[in-house]
């Protein structure tokens, strides 16, 4: 996002953003939810399904992640930002096979259920 | 008999954001060009293109009479006193929404096609048959918003609309441009606008409280007050449609001395 001398002197002064700025982010956000006509519940149902997918592989930090709809130029993307908790040596934690198998099983009763 | 007429929708989604003052200003603007120019009121529910042209007393005929033939076209347009290039279309009595159909705006159209270099279709505020009804009828678009959030958003879902109608080119006229509210990025940029949107800009209009005098006498700025700001960018937005190449106005330029410079300073992009 393209930042201007004003909207850094008002960061370091801790002052509200110049509305202008707020403008362009809420409309942004509104846009790309009009455009892709995704509902609020069907974003968060989507946002959870693909945390429960991801949580099967690497353990995410379910509290910040984040799945957005972004547009540029009359163009939408889904965007998903999840954090990867990190073990203590630096690397990725993977979960183990036996416990993967155990989320699968776990997953396919919930979309029963929800069917 | 005209040929090549260019049959323009002038439309935005939100009202009250400079439609008609749009379609009028344009209108006088193109017939003051030499080009011959019918304005066609699309708002039947709410008209109001007759008031700020001044011809509201000049009414006889409307496009109902027209449609249901009881009466001839040229009955039913009315010419401008000054500009005799240029003829408004009325709107008929609101209860035309009952029955109208896209294919009466298109008989319509069709009509004055035979006749006129341009024909400018004010259309209603909204996203239903209004709306449609004037979009069947019109081969390019251009959108008017001003630069605020509700104004963009709906511009976008018209622009969704619009797109999905193969209807082509459609170009944005930002209007309402404050420079100074702009310059303290208080007010959406005019990038701002045009990125969110993606739209080639045929122009901004400034905010000028001519309008208002102009609306009150019922005669458009582009009439009689070509020195107020309003007026020069409304005339600069008729010569672009003509293919005339006409720089943009730079907001920023407009207010001067110190205070301005110093709120181009602010305006910087750091990164």
């Amino acid at each position: 996002m393209a930042m201007t001398l004003r909207d850094i002197i008002n960061k370091l002064l801790r002052r509200q953003p110049a509305s202008a700025s707020t403008a362009r982010e809420r409309l942004q956000l509104v846009l790309a939810h009009d455009r892709s006509d995704l509902s609020t519940e069907l974003l968060d149902q989507m946002r959870k399904e693909i945390l429960e997918v991801v949580a099967k592989y690497v353990e995410i930090d379910v509290n910040e992640g984040a799945v957005s709809l972004e547009t540029e130029d009359r163009m939408t993307a889904l965007v998903a930002n999840l954090p990867i908790k990190r073990t203590m040596s630096g690397q990725i934690k993977l979960k183990e096979p036996k416990n993967q198998s155990e989320e699968n099983s776990k997953e396919i009763e919930g979309t029963d259920q929800k069917l | 008999m005209a040929t090549d007429t260019r049959v323009i929708l002038i439309c935005s989604g939100k009202g009250g954001v400079g439609k008609t003052t749009l379609t009028a200003n344009l209108g006088i603007s193109l017939a003051r060009q030499g080009l011959t120019t019918a304005v066609l009121d699309a708002d039947f529910g709410l008209r109001n293109l007759d008031l700020l042209l001044g011809l509201e007393n000049r009414i006889v005929y409307t496009a109902q009479e027209v449609l249901e033939e009881e009466c001839r076209l040229d009955q039913a347009l009315v010419k401008h006193k000054q500009e005799s290039n240029l003829s408004l279309l009325p709107a008929g009595n609101p209860r035309m929404l009952d029955w109208l159909k896209p294919d009466d705006m298109k008989r319509i159209v069709d009509m004055l096609k035979e006749q006129f270099n341009y024909v400018l279709i004010d259309c209603p505020a909204g996203v239903e048959d209004g709306f449609k009804n004037a979009m069947a009828a019109s081969q390019e678009a251009i959108v008017v918003t001003n630069p605020e959030v509700s104004a963009v958003r709906d511009a976008d879902r018209v622009i969704g609309l619009l797109n999905t109608n193969s209807i082509k080119p459609v170009q944005l006229v930002l209007n309402r441009v404050r420079p100074k509210m702009m310059a303290n990025q208080e007010m959406l940029s005019i990038d701002d606008v045009t990125d969110i949107l993606a739209l080639p800009l045929l122009g901004l209009v400034l905010e000028d409280e001519q309008v208002i005098v102009s609306t009150n006498r019922g005669e458009p700025l582009t009439l009689n007050s070509l020195n107020s700001p309003a007026a020069k960018c409304y005339l600069n937005i008729a010569k672009r449609l003509q293919g005339e190449d006409i720089p943009l106005i730079d907001p920023a330029k407009e207010s001067s001395g110190f205070g301005a410079k110093f709120r181009r300073l602010m305006q910087t992009k750091i990164f």
